[in-house]
């Protein structure tokens, strides 16, 4: 695909626009890409809805925002419902049976992947979910490896919190496995 | 050596930028959507041995930064729209004065508090003529971080060589927007360093008295000359004066040292404009989203061509009329409702030839806003 189109959505304080940050960064500095972030979102700090653009191509990009995602992550109902309408048709949308209901008849491939669950089981600590997430979308997409995700993470997290973070990292990256490259 | 590759927000390229230009002294008060510059610099610059001071206002800010200015220092504050209100008294201060500091305003949707979190383009008109009185004022803005990078520096250098406030006019997308920034090697940017008095200690030292060639030396205040400064009219000495002559003659210095070098002071940049049929004339993110519009036209064959501007003042209105003569039409893109829309009017040759797409809500121009325009523009319809 020449360009990669993604919408994180989500509530403030979920760290959509931190890992769409991540993502875009590891992108750049790792994997030798050209890639664009910007957001959209209220003057609370927490709550509300919260949206993050990436995009990732090989080319220059001039206009920074996503009008049409390839690849739509949304992980409240409310995001949810906001954000499905300017999904590309056919194209992927990743949400959490936790917090999302998928009732609508929605042209995409909808993928639940039960990501606060599983960090709930696994980890048990919720601070890591969105690391989580971009585990499963870095999988989906296959242009970002895991492993420069992680060279990211330790510029930016402290050392003693890194293992909990690729765990999450892994755990997002396993569960999405049956949707390995679905957008490359 | 290889240039340092950075991942990072429009607002941080710019103090990036400021710190390449050798910023030596910040003051400010955060405020959407500027307030990365201020927090990043709490940090940086103290470990450059620059100092920082968050102080209790706009007003108080712009005043430091004028007062550490005049004592030799490279300086700059921040801002978006409420702020560079509340700065036009000192920015006018700094004007009569003739005190060096560079000022941002990272635009946002006004007037008033307006849109804190949304961007837009409607402090252009403030940045020329916020400051009451007669006045000639620089104010550049720039596209991308690489240019913000550049322009920020650049801001720092004509600061310093026409001894003049320049406005860095940002605005929210750019400002929070994330792209890459190869940050220059020492030395890959020309620095513009203060022009000191040699006058020595103890022989008259004449602060506004200018050399023959125009530019005023000065001495670092605190330091071996005693002076005067002030926002009136003033003589070589620096005293109040309300003589006439003395009164034109200073008018006719801060108009003339900023107007008559339209030229020299006009940054700009050109795309495809030797065979265009119509031409965009934009800047800041709008210009983004006018170059993907023309870009994407070339590869039908239609012959659009774009301007952007990166000096907005003094406004380069011989390059605009040569650049657009002859064209079907002109198209100015910006997120107000026209302001350098009639800049463009009064510099070309056809005026009615000039149209604007703009968006005023707070959110992006897109290129499929502008393709609607164009639509109407060629006489396509909607």
């Amino acid at each position: 695909m020449e360009r990669h189109n993604l919408v994180f959505t989500g509530s403030g304080g979920q760290g959509v626009i931190t890992a769409a940050v991540i993502l875009a960064e590891t992108a750049v500095l790792h994997e030798g890409l050209v890639a664009v972030q910007s957001q959209t979102y209220g003057a609370a700090a927490r709550g509300g809805s919260t949206r993050a653009d990436v995009i990732i191509a090989k080319s220059e990009i001039l206009f920074p925002k996503v009008l049409q995602p390839n690849l739509l992550v949304s992980l409240t109902q409310e995001a949810y419902s906001l954000n499905y309408p300017i999904l590309r048709p056919g194209g992927i949308l990743i949400s959490d049976p936790k917090f999302v209901n998928t009732e609508k008849k929605v042209d995409a491939i909808a993928i639940q992947l039960p990501m606060y669950q599983g960090v709930m089981d696994e980890i048990g600590k919720p601070i890591v979910y969105n690391v989580c997430m971009l585990g499963a979308v870095a999988r989906i997409i296959g242009i970002v490896k895991p492993e420069s995700i992680m060279k990211v993470l330790e510029t930016r997290i402290p050392r003693g919190f890194l293992e909990m973070n690729q765990k999450a990292l892994e755990l997002g990256y396993d569960m999405a496995a049956p949707y390995e490259n679905f957008m490359n | 050596m290889s240039r340092q590759v950075k991942f990072v927000q429009g607002n941080e390229a710019c103090l990036e930028g400021a710190l390449y230009a050798g910023l030596q002294f910040y003051a400010g008060y955060p405020i959407t959507p500027s307030s990365e510059i201020t927090e990043g610099l709490a940090l940086r610059l103290p470990a450059v041995g620059g100092k920082f001071i968050q102080m209790e206002d706009e007003i108080s800010s712009i005043c430091a930064i004028i007062g550490a200015s005049l004592t030799g220092h490279k300086v700059m504050t921040a801002t978006s729209g409420p702020g560079f209100s509340l700065m036009q008294e000192g920015l006018g201060y700094a004007v009569m004065t003739e005190i060096p500091c560079v000022i941002v305003d990272v635009m946002r949707g006004g007037p008033s508090t307006g849109l804190p979190t949304h961007g837009g383009q409607g402090d252009v008109m403030q940045a020329r003529w916020g400051v009451h009185g007669d006045h000639s004022i620089v104010a550049l803005t720039a596209s991308s971080h690489q240019d913000v990078f550049e322009m920020t520096v650049e801001a720092f250098n004509i600061a310093e060589t026409y001894r003049t406030p320049v406005i860095l006019l940002l605005d929210e997308a750019i400002g929070h927007m994330r792209e890459k920034l190869e940050i220059p090697e020492p030395g890959e940017l020309p620095l513009v360093e203060r022009l000191r008095t040699s006058v020595r200690d103890g022989v008259n030292y004449h602060p506004y008295l200018p050399r023959e060639d125009g530019r005023l030396p000065m001495s670092d205040f605190g330091g071996v000359h005693r002076y005067n400064v002030t926002g009136l009219y003033h003589d070589m000495w620096g005293f109040p004066t309300s003589d006439p002559k003395m009164v034109h003659g200073l008018i006719r210095h801060l108009h003339d040292k900023i107007e008559n070098r339209v030229n020299v002071l006009a940054r700009y940049k050109e795309y495809f404009l030797e065979d265009a049929e119509r031409i965009m004339v934009s800047y800041g993110c709008s210009a983004r989203s006018a170059l993907h519009v023309v870009k994407d036209r070339r590869l039908r064959g239609e012959k659009l061509g774009l301007l952007e501007l990166q000096t907005l003042w003094p406004f380069p209105a011989e390059i605009v009329r040569d650049r657009c003569v002859g064209k079907k039409s002109v198209i100015v893109v910006e997120m107000n409702m026209g302001q350098i829309l009639h800049e463009v009017k009064k510099a070309v040759d056809q005026p009615d030839n000039v149209f604007l797409a703009n968006r005023v809500d707070g959110e992006y121009i897109t290129p499929p806003d502008i393709y609607k325009i164009l639509r109407l523009i060629q006489g396509k319809g909607v």
